[in-house]
C-alpha cells in the first residue's frame, strides 16, 4: 500500500489496528521523496536517518492520540530547534535556532514525527515559490507551472504525496492560493487563533500558521491541535478551541452564505468562475442559501496590504545584520559595510523589494500618507466583513483569480504578481479565519479553489462547510501524475 | 547682553524588576557577559516580546508620583534603528501614546521653590552594551531588555544649578518609590540634556544642542555650564548655533559635537504588533497610589513643623529616605529632634562617608544613639566621650551604658575624685597661674583642658572649672 498517499485520519485508523506502523508510512515517504523530490524541490530540508531515526524514538504514551505515528513536513520559516530554519533565504544560511516553535512542540507532544522543511519563497515574500534560494518549487500537476506560494513547498509536498500534511503560514494568502493551486486543503486560522512563537515574522499582524492537509477532516484535526492561547505570544488569543470533528458534521442546510460581487472580476479566469458558480450551486443543493452581497472595500485590499506588510517585513527582517547570526559578508571595512554588505549579497530581489517598499511608507513626510492612511482602510476592510458577517454565517470566493501559472510567467512584473493574491488578502487584513478545498479543474486538469472565509474564531463553520461540501464531490480525490 | 540658559532634561532609569521587560530574564547586575539572555532579549528570529506587568507598575509609580496624567490606553511602537548592541535593530518603545504625560516635579533654589513640569514618562527596552577592542568590538546583552523609563522634562530650567537640584529631587523621589537603583556609575540611570540660549525676554527658544555622555549629576552640571558659556561666546561673536548632539569629555571637561554619522535617524515610529494593548484599571491604579510612601517634599514640610528643623537641616536629612527614617525614630525615641539632626549630620554622617557605607548598612540602632544621647542629657558622659563612644558603639555593636560601664567612661563629677588632676594641672601649669593672676581669666580654660586630658575626657567640664577658679581665687 501506498501510505503516503493517505490522510492523517486514514493512517490513524490503519495504526490504532496495528496494520501498519509509523515507520512503515515514514518508509513509504521516503521512496516518494526520492522517486519525486527531483522533479517537485518542495523540500527545503530533509534528512532521512533523523526521520527514521525520530520514527523509532516515539513515545508509546501518546499513542492514543490521532496524530501518533504521523510524519509532517513544516514551511522553512518556522523554527525547530538545532535545525536548519532558513526562510529560504542566503542570509539565513546555516541557522539553526536554539529553540522549538510552538506548533512543533504542540504536535510533537501529540506523537506526531517532524521530516524536515518545506521551500517557500524567501521569507514568504511572493506567490508562486519562485524566490527561494533552492530555487522554485513545481506544481504536481504541471511541473513547468508554479504550486503557488509562498508555501509552495508545503502545498506540492502534500499535493504530490511527499508529505502526509504540512504546515504553512499566511500572511496574504500563503496557505490557501498554493492549496488551491495544488488541489488541496488550505486553513488560515483567525488571527490569534494560533501561536506565532517560532513563525519567523513576515508581518507580524498578519501573520497565521496553518495546516495543509489532504482533506477537511485532517484539515480540522490539525487545527484543533496547533490552536490555543500561548503565554509566549501576547498575540494569541484565549479563546475556547471547540471539537471540529464533531462541529464540522453537522449539515449546512439554512445556513446563509454570501458572495460578494467584487470577487468576480474582469480578468480572471472564465474556468475558475465557471466552476465557482457550480460550487455555489452545490452548496444550494445541500441546503444553504446562497445570495449575492457585496464588500465595497474590497478593490483597496491589495494597496493597503501592500503598504501595512512591507512596513512591518521592513522591521522584521532588520534583525537579519550579520551580527549575532546568519549570514556575515567578508571583507568588510566598517560596521556599515558589514550591514550594506551582508544584506546586499544575503537578500534576494524582492525581499530587497519589499524592504525598500516599507521603509519608505513608514518614512517621515511619507507615513501619514501612506502607512496611516493604510491602517484606516484597513479597519474599513474589517468593518465591511463585520457587517456582512451580521447577515451570513459564511463567505465563499474562489481563492484565486487564475490557476496555476506558468514558472517565470509573472516573475518580471512583481504587480501582476501581487494581483494573484487579490481574494485572499482580505482575510489577513480582517483578522478572519479562511480555508481553501479544491472545487474543480481546468481543461489542462489543473485544479481551481473555493475559498470560505468565516468570522472571527468560528473554524468551526467554515470547517462545516467545507466538509459537506468535499463529501458531496470528488476533487479532493483526484491525485496528480508526477 | 543678557542672556537666559533653557534646559530640559531626558533621564532613563533602569526599574528594578527581577526580570526584563520583555522575557523573563534576569536583571541582575555584574554577571559573566550574554548569561543572561534568551531568544527574545536576543532578538532571535520568530521570538516574540510578552510584557512584565511589574515594569508597568514600577513606571505608574513614577507617573503618579510626579503628579502625571496616566495613559487610559498603553501602547507599545517600534524604534527603528541599526545598530549592533540592538539586536532586533528596533527598540521597543512608546512614541505617541507615552504610559504618562504632564507632571510637575519641585526643586528649592536659594530664592525659591520653582516647579519644573514633566512632558512625559515612557517605558522601553535597554540596549546590549558595546566593548570596543583594538579591531573588533564585543557586545554582552545581558542588559538588552532591562526595562528602562524615559522621564522627560519641558525646558523649565534656568541654568545648571536647576538641572542639578532637579535631578537630585528627581533621585530622591526615585529612591522614596524604590523603583530603580539609581546608580549613575552602574548605568541604572542615565542623563542627556537639551540646553539653548536666548536673550533675556525672548519667547522664542533659540537652537538647542543635545548633550550625552555625562555619568554624574555633577558632570551633567559641569557639562551645561561649559555649554552654555560656549553657545553663549557664540552668540557674543555673532556666531550661530549649530544643532547637533555633543558629547561630554570628561576628562577635558568640555562638550564635543559627535560625529554626524551617528546621528540624524528618522526612526520610523510605528504600532509594536506583537504587544497588544493594556489597559489600567481603576483600582489597580488606586492601589498604586496607596502603595506610593510620603514624598521628600511633604516629608521636609513635615519635619520642618513638627520637629522645628531648619530648611536645610530638614532638606539634607529627607533627600533619602533612610536617614529620614532613621531620623524620625531617632527623633521620637530620644525627644529632642535638634540635637539627633546635629549627631546624624555631623559624627554619623562623617563616620559613614570614612567608612563608604549607607544608614541602611550603619550598624547602630535608633535605640543606642538615643541611649546615648539620654546618657549625654543626664550627665553621665561628657559630649567629647560621647564622640569616640559612638564608633565604639557603631564597631562593636555594644550597648552604650554596658560600654561605658565596662569601660569606665562615666563623667566625674566628684570633687575627691578630681581633686589630684586640678593640682597637678595648676602644678604643672604655673605660666597660666600667673596669667590668671595677671586678669587673663581664658587661662582658666587652658588649665580646664589639661585636666580633660588627665581625666581622657571624663571630667565634668563645669566642675573642673568651679574648682580651679575656686583655687586659684585661694592661691591669689
Amino acid at each position: 500500500m501506498e501510505l503516503n498517499t493517505l490522510t492523517a485520519h486514514n493512517l490513524a485508523d490503519l495504526l490504532k489496528k496495528g496494520d501498519i506502523s509509523p515507520i512503515d508510512i515514514c518508509n513509504n515517504i521516503i521512496d516518494k521523496i526520492e522517486k519525486t523530490e527531483n522533479k517537485l524541490c518542495a523540500l527545503a530540508h530533509f534528512d532521512k536517518e533523523k526521520a527514521l531515526e525520530r520514527c523509532g524514538n516515539l513515545d508509546k504514551a501518546a499513542e492514543k492520540n490521532l496524530l501518533w505515528g504521523i510524519p509532517f513536513f513544516i514551511k522553512d520559516n518556522i523554527c525547530v530547534k538545532d535545525e536548519l530554519t532558513t526562510c529560504s533565504s542566503r542570509i539565513l544560511k546555516n541557522f539553526k535556532p536554539p529553540y522549538n516553535a510552538t506548533v512543533i512542540g504542540k504536535l510533537t507532544d501529540l506523537g506526531a514525527v517532524l521530516m524536515g522543511k518545506t521551500n517557500m519563497d524567501e521569507f514568504a515574500f511572493g506567490s508562486s515559490t519562485e524566490t527561494s534560494c533552492y530555487g522554485p518549487t513545481r506544481n504536481p500537476w504541471d511541473t513547468e507551472r508554479i504550486p503557488g506560494g509562498s508555501s509552495g513547498g508545503s502545498a506540492a509536498a502534500v499535493a504530490g504525496d511527499e508529505a502526509i500534511f504540512a504546515l504553512g503560514s499566511d500572511t496574504g494568502g500563503s496557505i490557501r492560493q498554493p492549496a488551491s493551486l495544488c488541489g488541496v486543503v488550505g486553513l488560515k486560522p483567525t488571527y490569534g487563533r494560533v501561536s506565532r512563537y517560532g513563525l519567523i515574522a513576515f508581518a507580524s499582524s498578519l501573520d497565521q500558521i496553518g495546516p495543509i492537509t489532504k482533506d477537511v477532516e485532517d484539515a480540522a484535526i490539525l487545527l484543533k491541535a496547533i490552536s490555543g492561547h500561548d503565554e509566549m505570544d501576547s498575540t494569541s488569543a484565549d479563546v475556547l478551541v471547540p471539537d471540529y470533528l464533531s462541529g464540522m458534521k453537522k449539515s449546512v442546510k439554512g445556513l446563509k452564505i454570501g458572495v460578494p460581487k467584487e470577487y468576480f472580476i474582469e480578468g480572471m479566469d472564465k474556468e475558475v468562475k465557471d466552476s465557482l458558480k457550480i460550487a455555489i450551486d452545490k452548496l444550494e443543493k445541500l441546503g444553504a442559501v446562497c445570495e449575492d452581497m457585496s464588500l465595497p472595500h474590497t478593490e483597496y485590499a491589495v494597496s493597503v496590504y501592500y503598504l501595512v506588510a512591507t512596513a512591518e517585513a521592513s522591521s522584521n527582517l532588520a534583525r537579519f545584520d550579520g551580527v549575532q547570526y546568519g549570514l556575515r559578508a567578508d571583507n568588510v571595512k566598517s560596521m556599515m559595510d558589514m550591514y550594506k554588505k551582508t544584506r546586499k549579497e544575503g537578500f534576494g530581489d524582492e525581499a530587497k523589494r519589499r524592504i525598500i517598499l516599507g521603509t519608505f511608507a513608514l518614512s517621515s513626510g511619507y507615513y501619514d500618507a501612506y502607512y496611516a492612511k493604510a491602517l484606516k482602510v484597513r479597519t474599513l476592510i474589517k468593518t465591511d466583513f463585520d457587517e456582512a458577517f451580521q447577515k451570513f454565517d459564511a463567505i465563499v470566493t474562489p481563492t484565486s483569480p487564475t490557476a496555476a501559472f506558468k514558472i517565470g510567467e509573472k516573475t518580471r512584473d512583481p504587480l501582476t504578481m501581487y494581483l494573484s493574491d487579490i481574494f485572499t488578502i482580505s482575510a489577513n487584513l480582517a483578522g478572519i479565519p479562511g480555508i481553501s478545498i479544491p472545487c474543480g479543474f481546468t481543461k489542462n486538469n489543473l485544479p481551481i479553489g473555493l475559498q470560505i472565509l468565516g468570522k472571527p474564531f468560528d473554524e468551526e463553520m467554515i470547517l462545516r462547510i467545507a466538509y459537506n461540501y468535499e463529501q458531496n464531490t470528488d476533487w479532493h480525490k483526484r491525485k496528480p501524475k508526477l | 547682553m543678557s542672556y537666559e540658559i533653557v534646559i530640559g532634561l531626558e533621564v532613563h532609569l533602569q526599574l528594578n524588576t527581577k526580570s526584563k521587560v520583555f522575557c523573563g530574564c534576569s536583571t541582575d547586575f555584574g554577571s559573566a557577559p550574554n548569561t543572561q539572555t534568551c531568544p527574545v532579549c536576543l532578538g532571535f528570529p520568530g521570538s516574540l516580546p510578552v510584557l512584565n506587568r511589574l515594569s508597568l507598575e514600577l513606571g505608574a509609580r513614577v507617573a503618579i508620583a510626579l503628579n502625571c496624567q496616566i495613559a487610559k490606553e498603553i501602547r507599545f511602537d517600534r524604534k527603528n534603528y541599526f545598530y549592533p548592541d540592538l539586536p532586533k535593530d528596533y527598540q521597543i518603545s512608546q512614541f505617541d501614546q507615552p504610559l504618562a504625560q504632564r507632571g510637575v516635579l519641585n526643586i528649592i533654589t536659594d530664592e525659591a521653590e520653582k516647579k519644573i513640569r514633566i512632558r512625559r514618562v515612557h517605558l522601553e527596552e535597554d540596549t546590549g552594551k558595546l566593548f570596543h577592542q583594538k579591531d573588533s568590538s564585543l557586545i554582552d546583552f545581558n542588559r538588552s531588555g532591562i526595562p528602562l523609563l524615559e522621564i522627560v522634562s519641558e525646558p523649565d530650567m534656568n541654568s545648571p544649578e536647576e538641572a542639578y537640584l532637579y535631578l537630585t529631587a528627581l533621585k530622591s523621589v526615585l529612591e522614596y518609590l524604590d523603583v530603580s537603583d539609581c546608580n549613575m556609575e552602574e548605568g541604572s540611570l542615565r542623563c542627556d540634556a537639551n540646553i539653548s540660549i536666548r536673550k533675556k525676554g525672548d519667547k522664542e527658544l533659540g537652537t538647542k544642542t543635545e548633550i550625552k555622555n555625562m555619568n554624574s549629576f555633577k558632570g551633567v552640571k559641569a557639562a551645561l555650564e561649559y555649554e552654555s558659556k560656549r553657545q553663549i561666546d557664540l552668540l557674543e561673536d555673532g556666531k550661530r548655533i549649530i544643532q547637533e548632539t555633543r558629547l561630554y569629555n570628561v576628562e577635558r571637561c568640555i562638550t564635543e559635537p559627535m560625529r554626524s554619522k551617528e546621528e540624524a535617524h528618522d526612526y520610523r515610529y510605528f504600532p509594536e504588533p506583537d504587544l497588544v494593548p493594556f489597559y489600567f484599571k481603576e483600582d489597580f491604579l488606586r492601589d498604586i497610589e496607596k502603595g506610593i510612601p510620603e514624598l521628600p517634599e511633604p516629608k521636609r514640610n513635615r519635619f520642618i513643623k513638627d520637629y522645628q528643623l531648619s530648611n536645610y537641616d530638614a532638606a539634607v536629612i529627607v533627600s533619602d529616605k533612610d536617614t529620614a527614617d532613621y531620623f524620625e525614630k531617632c527623633a521620637r525615641l530620644h525627644g529632642n529632634p535638634k540635637t539627633v539632626a546635629n549627631w546624624l549630620m555631623g559624627d554619623i554622617s562623617a563616620y559613614m562617608k570614612e567608612n563608604g557605607i549607607v544608614i541602611k548598612n550603619l550598624n547602630l540602632k535608633p535605640e543606642r544613639l538615643s541611649g546615648m544621647l539620654r546618657m549625654i542629657d543626664s550627665g553621665v558622659i561628657t559630649g567629647k566621650i560621647a564622640k569616640t563612644l559612638l564608633i565604639e558603639i557603631i564597631k562593636t555593636g555594644t550597648d552604650p551604658e554596658e560600654l561605658v560601664k565596662e569601660k569606665g567612661l562615666e563623667q566625674i563629677s566628684d570633687i575627691n575624685l578630681l581633686e589630684n588632676a586640678v593640682d597637678e594641672a595648676v602644678a604643672e601649669n604655673q605660666k597660666s597661674v600667673v596669667d590668671f593672676k595677671n586678669g587673663k581669666d581664658n587661662a582658666v580654660m587652658f588649665l580646664v583642658g589639661r585636666v580633660m586630658q588627665k581625666t581622657k575626657g571624663r571630667a565634668n567640664p563645669n566642675k573642673v572649672n568651679e574648682m580651679l577658679r575656686e583655687k586659684l581665687k585661694g592661691a591669689k
